[in-house]
């Protein structure tokens, strides 16, 4: 991160716009705040259109000739497919109370952050071409031509949005902002300029089942490792189930999880958790090494590749023919359940409503989807007494907990999280309100913006989050920020080493599976991470 | 894409400098990244980070997670971080010759 600003200069000049309209500034893209392009190959890979080498920092963007064209005909197409589409556009009285609601906005200053300004970045071209206000009254009427510039304009903002909706909890209309964006991108993608933090993940997922490209022997070799290293800390040897014909139950995590710290402790939280279950009460979990995958990198590039994506999750639950489905802690996979997975690949009719076997807890709002988040279950275990914990082997975290935003607006959850923590942990302290459940700040780095070179943007992005952190830092010695979502656990351990870098990053489930007590383990020293346990320090040295 | 030449031989490589296949990896390509990161002087250490590297991208198809290459060659960590001054994925896998990863991590 050596090219970045200090966090002293970051806060914006000014929030007020300058003097010349809107229209007349062309975007700056530079080095910092924007994403390298896709790469052909993943595009070809998923059949995405134009693929070819090309960077936004060129002047020539190797458009296909009749680009224009292209952009007109899928707008229509779209406009005419989604009501809600169609309604945005209309709708909006340009009131401004979503303006100052987005963390790109107060991160950058940037008029064009705003999220109503962002939004007529599309809505200028739809009066234009759609409107006879627009096509009357011109430039008079808010309306302008798609040219060059303006599609670069459309790309530059388009992927400083992250998706996270905290400006449509503020629209007095109901606007969804972040619907917006995702059909801007769309249309984006329909001349191949997709960035390759999301092009490739894609790509890989729809090869191997996981945005990494892990293949099934490496999948099964990377829970091995976790399953070593919880013998060597709990003397539990737990033996997960693969691909398994016939288990009740099939999770899915991101697969960052998998593979990236600090996700990786949490996984070895669920591997503990389902493992307890297996022996206490005989819950009958599997694992897949084809669904391998929560997280669905296609729902920043296209409804289509969000359909694709999420089916094989379906697919796979339906060959192994388990009742339903437990979901990882993962952002942007529960928008895509909770809002778009009925009509989309539903509903899962092949499966059962959710049932917990342990405690007849049924998940009525699974009803469609047949797919609950783990917080959901767990929380469910501990109300009815099912999970032996000590808390004081968290004693040396003291928590405040970061809403995911996908978790929180897309499904409204917003206690189970908690509860789970303030049961395996004693030390618990909320952000301030106009920051966390449904009013959450976003990480910064959602909707596949957590690449390495706009690391700028992201710091930008993340730092009305941080300052949260910071306030609970100083105010209660906050030293843990736990989250639930793999984009979160590998963006804020960055977020918080240039703001507030006394914090840490943890999953909910590694806290948990620091508190669980296994049946017949050994005294433990150490938690997940290796360190001693409080207490242990000195059997340590 | 753009190349870089470097002991006669010419790479093409991507934006963060990564090699652009794994397979026109060569000890050129070693010493190219060695000058680029500021190492000094390439050890057995060094050394036994690549091999495992390449040893592991060539079963799995994907650079190892941080903790297994630090189980594996016996390196915390910080040490790998003393090896390659830019950490295990833009100094080591760049040196090993392996693309780096992209999704939640």
């Amino acid at each position: 991160m050596s090219d970045l600003p200090k966090p002293e200069d970051f806060a914006p000049k000014t929030y007020r716009p300058g003097s010349t309209d809107w229209m007349d500034v062309p975007a700056e893209i530079r080095k910092g705040i924007a994403c390298y392009a896709g790469n052909p190959k993943s595009l070809e890979a998923v059949g995405l259109p134009n693929p070819r080498t090309w960077s936004c920092f060129d002047e020539d963007w190797q458009l296909p000739e009749n680009w224009q064209q292209i952009i007109h005909e899928g707008f229509k197409e779209r406009l005419e497919k989604f009501r809600s589409f169609k309604v945005f556009m209309d709708i909006c009285v340009r009131c401004g109370a979503c303006a100052d609601k987005c963390h790109f906005f107060i991160g950058t200053g940037d008029p064009k952050n705003m999220p109503v300004l962002r939004a007529e970045l599309i809505r200028s071209v739809y009066r234009n071409d759609f409107t006879k206000v627009g096509k009357i009254l011109g430039r008079l009427g808010g309306a302008r031509p798609m040219t060059i510039d303006v599609l670069k304009e459309w790309w530059s903002y388009l992927f400083q949005c992250t998706e996270c909706r905290r400006c449509s909890v503020f629209c007095p209309y109901g606007i969804d902002t972040a619907e917006i964006t995702m059909m801007g991108r769309e249309l984006l993608n329909l001349l191949g300029l997709n960035i390759d933090w999301i092009a490739t993940p894609v790509a890989n997922c729809n090869r191997t089942g996981n945005h990494l490209g892990i293949q099934p022997h490496a999948f099964k070799d990377m829970l091995d490792f976790f399953v070593d290293d919880i013998e060597e800390i709990t003397g539990i040897h737990v033996d997960p189930q693969y691909n398994k014909v016939g288990a009740d139950i099939l999770f899915i995590t991101p697969s960052g999880d998998v593979f990236a710290d600090p996700g990786t402790y949490t996984c070895m939280g669920y591997l503990l958790l389902f493992h307890f279950l297996k022996e206490k009460y005989g819950l009958d979990v599997t694992w897949s090494t084809y669904a391998s995958e929560g997280g669905n990198f296609g729902s920043f590039t296209s409804h289509e590749m969000m359909k694709r994506l999420n089916a094989k999750m379906y697919r796979e639950a339906q060959r192994l023919g388990v009742k339903w489905i437990i979901g990882g802690e993962c952002g942007h996979m529960w928008r895509v359940i909770t809002q778009y997975m009925d009509t989309m690949n539903g509903p899962a009719d092949f499966m059962e409503t959710p049932v917990n076997p342990i405690t007849g807890t049924r998940f009525e709002h699974a009803k469609s989807t047949k797919m609950i988040h783990i917080t959901e279950f767990t929380a469910d275990l501990i109300k009815h007494g099912k999970l032996d914990l000590d808390p004081g082997r968290n004693d040396n975290l003291r928590v405040t907990f970061h809403d995911s935003c996908n978790p929180s607006r897309g499904m409204g959850l917003l206690e189970e999280p908690r509860y789970v923590i303030k049961n395996v942990c004693n030390e618990f302290y909320d952000m301030p309100a106009n920051t966390i459940r449904e009013q959450t700040f976003c990480c910064g780095s959602g909707s596949g913006l957590n690449a390495g070179e706009d690391m700028e943007l992201r710091m930008a992005g993340g730092m009305p989050r941080a300052n949260a952190v910071k306030y609970v830092h100083e105010k209660h010695d906050v030293n843990t920020l736990a989250t639930i979502c793999a984009i979160d656990r590998a963006a804020l351990p960055d977020l918080m080493s240039y703001w507030v870098p006394e914090v840490e990053v943890y999953g909910v489930h590694e806290m948990v599976g620091n508190a669980l007590i296994m049946p017949n383990e050994q005294e433990r020293t150490t938690d997940l991470r290796g360190e001693p346990l409080p207490g242990m320090e000195e059997a340590d040295e | 894409m753009p190349t870089v030449e470097f002991g006669g031989k010419s790479f093409t490589v991507d934006e963060d400098g990564f090699i652009d296949d794994y397979t026109n990896w060569n000890q050129e390509w070693v010493q190219y990244v060695k000058k680029e990161e500021g190492i000094d002087e390439l050890n057995d250490e060094h050394q036994k980070v690549i091999t495992v590297l390449r040893e592991y991208y060539e079963k799995n198809g994907i650079a190892p997670m941080v903790r297994v290459l630090s189980k594996v060659t016996g390196f915390k960590l910080k040490h790998i971080y003393e090896l390659f001054p830019s950490g295990p994925g833009k100094g080591a896998c760049k040196m090993a010759g392996l693309p780096k990863p992209t999704g939640c991590v």
